[in-house]
């Protein structure tokens, strides 16, 4: 082995990575958000999305979720870190696998081709809930609700029949059934 | 109609009410009118620093050494940004600070006015939690909370920024309910199966071990008398990290000493063969653990913390006790008298084994240093200071590096807040500066700053500090021309290239005493070195001592990187032996 000459320990062998999302209430203040990324960043953990909104006008609480991935230890020390903050309310970690919890995200796509192609476009997005936002006879701008692998491979197929541009959004998620997460 | 009060009043009612006295800090455009109410508040002195960062470290000893948050007030921009590195050293260390700073007027904020900067975009990361004060009406409400997220649960730094104008504003005072959400945050979440499951552990245990840090420390004098009592009460042995030395008597004979880089061979050793480890109030850190995976393997652990995200961060552990450590060592205690379990009577014949186990450890004496009688040893220098300054009530400050590590190692604590020294962030020129605080909240008492002369460089110029209070600190400079740890790694770990690590043009340390207005004594020889010490106390002025010590000493024992904590490295007394033996191998 070759001798070590840092002052710190080599690292050791990194554990399965899982998928998590992680949904966090808090009071709705002067960056909270910067708060709340800045502890992902300063601590090297990972966002792949992000998703942020006022939930409650009257008790001032948004709702942050945040999809991520990391080692158990990890995805541990992220809710335990969230939980120190001073506007952290609550923080639910749910895994991506977890049947229990609805997730979505949505996406705007525009098409700019001919009418038989936006027919066909809509057609392919069927099963996705979709619905036109804006229609001229050589576009359309097509919303729909899907999952995040879904998406990616609608704005992947939408490509050959016009899509030029894709806008989406972070997930969110909710539990199924009556019960709400406390 | 209630009276309504100006910002600047409003954050002098507050200090009062929160039964402040002292503040530390350095005026500026942006704080001028706090600092032109100040006048108004006989209570509340204030200690003028020369550097926003010597006023965060000032006030991070006095409140490390009296309990008390320490308040730091700064104003915009650059003295917001100089007292960045105190405030990441208190966040670090868990050290309570409330630190106030001057904004620009918030019509300006954005701007790019003069002294401004994003004081709170750039002290997110090294506070529990701080404000930018945008409404006049806010700040009695900001200001009380801001004391109670820097003391309560783990305690660490706070900012409040408040802009110039809001502190002519005017508002109604009043003292706020406390904040359900923070209490809540900081409740002590154990049960009592936990300490029924912690003593049964106990119970079974043959090779136990207590490894005890700052925690005890930040949780009370109480703490460190209950942790007496545990210790008593159990027959068990304890080590401590460098921030919790001082919650049990150094000089005790179940205290193996310090643990970790450069702790004793006994503890470590005893941290690596134990059967149980019971963690109070300390977090794994990398100088304490070495190399992960081989951290002691045949444990079961046990973490006794009030931070819940420090449990299982490093170090997988069997039972997580969440709790104030007064609290938890109360019911451990008051558990084990309600069952009648004398650990020490029923599992005395197990546990004397493992007593003579590290008895044999003992025997290593991993303190020991070759001494000399021609030139001034630095850990001879400490095992003098110490025995000369035992006997009265005497508080020690470092900065950092190898003279920090001897000072740990050969300077016995007694007593909790008598031992304040930069671990987390390591920050060279800490002492002076925390020495200045700690005289401030104990002005009859003995307080000195074991230094380098390399470190103290870094903040020399709050000596002057020192003599514009009359504060009597004694900076005790074990002088060897070399930014010593520096060096030695590079001797240990770089073939010995010394590259940037030695000083030259080093300052003359007597006449800069006497150009200070204080009093500089210089020590050579070994034989002078007592009555020079004695000296250094008996003066009521503070004084630079200039040790010169031997340039060429390493802090052993150690454990070098990626290592075990049973592959220590010894002193050259037994690299010597060993490597005699290693040829006597070879000719066999």
């Amino acid at each position: 082995m070759v001798k070590s000459k840092s002052a710190y320990s080599v690292p050791s062998k990194l554990g399965k990575l899982d998928t998590h999302i992680i949904v966090v209430w808090v009071d709705n203040e002067a960056s909270v958000l910067s708060r709340v990324v800045g502890l992902f960043s300063g601590r090297g953990y990972n966002i792949e999305s992000l998703a942020v909104a006022e939930v409650d006008q009257k008790e001032n609480l948004s709702r942050i979720t945040i999809v991520t991935t990391g080692t158990p230890q990890v995805i541990e020390q992220i809710v335990l870190q969230l939980k120190k903050l001073v506007p952290v309310h609550k923080v639910g970690n749910f895994k991506r696998e977890d049947k229990n919890v609805i997730f979505k995200e949505m996406a705007l796509f525009k098409i700019v081709a001919n009418s038989v192609k936006i027919k066909k476009a809509l057609n392919a997005c069927k099963k996705y809930n979709p619905v036109i936002l804006d229609q001229t006879n050589k576009s359309a701008v097509i919303q729909i609700t899907a999952l995040r692998r879904e998406i990616d491979k609608m704005a992947k197929n939408l490509k050959s029949l016009g899509l030029i541009s894709a806008s989406r959004t972070g997930a969110v998620a909710m539990t199924r059934g009556a019960e709400v997460f406390n | 109609m209630p009276k309504l009060y100006t910002g600047a009043e409003i954050v002098f009612k507050c200090l009062e009410d929160q039964k402040v006295e002292h503040i530390f800090g350095y005026p500026g455009g942006a704080v001028l009118p706090i600092y032109d109410e100040l006048k108004n508040h006989s209570s509340i002195k204030h200690i003028l620093v020369r550097h926003e960062q010597g006023a965060g470290h000032a006030a991070e000893g006095y409140a490390r050494s009296s309990g008390k948050p320490g308040v730091v007030l700064v104003t915009s921009g650059p003295g917001a940004t100089n007292v960045v590195t105190a405030l990441t050293d208190a966040y670090m260390d868990s050290v309570p600070l409330v630190c106030i700073s001057g904004q620009v007027p918030t019509h300006l904020i954005g701007t790019d006015a003069f002294q401004e900067c994003d004081t709170t975009g750039i002290t997110r990361p090294c506070t529990k939690h701080n404000w930018l004060v945008k409404d006049i009406n806010d700040l009695p409400r900001i200001m009380h909370e801001a004391f109670e997220v820097a003391t309560t649960g783990r305690p660490g730094p706070v900012l409040v920024d408040i802009p110039k104008d809001i502190q002519f504003a005017k508002a109604k005072y009043f003292f706020p309910k406390k904040e359900k959400k923070i209490e809540i945050k900081n409740k002590n979440k154990f049960k009592q199966k936990d300490i029924d499951q912690l003593i049964e552990l106990m119970n079974k245990a043959s090779r136990p071990i207590f490894y005890t840090g700052g925690g005890v420390v930040n949780s009370g004098p109480k703490a460190s008398e209950l942790l007496r009592e545990l210790v008593a009460l159990t027959g068990f042995p304890i080590t401590s990290t460098l921030q919790g030395l001082g919650s049990y008597p150094g000089d005790d004979n179940q205290f193996l000493g310090m643990l970790g880089m450069h702790g004793t061979y006994e503890a470590n050793n005893a941290m690596h063969d134990c059967d149980l480890l019971i963690n109070i109030g300390a977090r794994f850190d990398d100088r304490i653990t070495g190399k992960i995976d081989e951290f002691s393997p045949k444990s079961k652990k046990v973490h006794i913390d009030i931070d819940p995200s420090s449990i299982n961060k490093i170090i997988k552990v069997d039972l997580a006790i969440v709790g104030d450590v007064a609290d938890v060592i109360k019911s451990t205690t008051k558990t084990l008298k309600k069952k009648n379990l004398n650990l020490q009577k029923s599992n005395k014949q197990k546990i004397s084994k493992w007593w003579q186990k590290i008895q044999k450890w003992r025997t290593k004496e991993s303190l020991n240093f070759i001494n000399s009688d021609k030139i001034i040893k630095p850990q001879h220098a400490v095992q003098r200071l110490y025995e000369l300054t035992k006997n009265q009530d005497t508080f020690i400050t470092t900065e950092v590096g190898q003279h920090q590590m001897w000072a740990a190692q050969h300077y016995k604590f007694n007593k909790p807040n008598r031992w304040m020294t930069s671990g987390g962030l390591g920050t060279m020129g800490y002492g002076l500066p925390a020495a200045v605080g700690v005289q401030v909240a104990h002005p009859k008492k003995l307080v000195i700053d074991v230094a380098g002369e390399a470190s103290i460089l870094m903040t020399m110029q709050e000596i002057s500090t020192a003599i514009q209070y009359n504060l009597p600190i004694k900076i005790f400079i074990l002088n060897n021309q070399y930014m010593g740890m520096v060096r030695q790694w590079q001797e240990l770990l770089h073939e010995k290239n010394y590259s940037e690590s030695y000083s030259e043009a080093l300052p003359d340390f007597v006449k800069l005493a006497e150009a200070y207005g204080c009093v500089g004594i210089r020590a050579e020889t070994p034989h002078e070195l007592d009555d020079k010490i004695q000296e250094m106390i008996d003066i009521d002025k503070p004084v630079i001592f200039d040790c010169h010590v031997d340039q060429s000493e390493n802090c052993f024992p150690m454990i070098p990187s990626g290592k075990p904590h049973n592959q220590m490295l010894l002193g050259p007394k037994d690299q010597e032996e060993n490597k005699i033996t290693g040829k006597g191998k070879a000719l066999v």
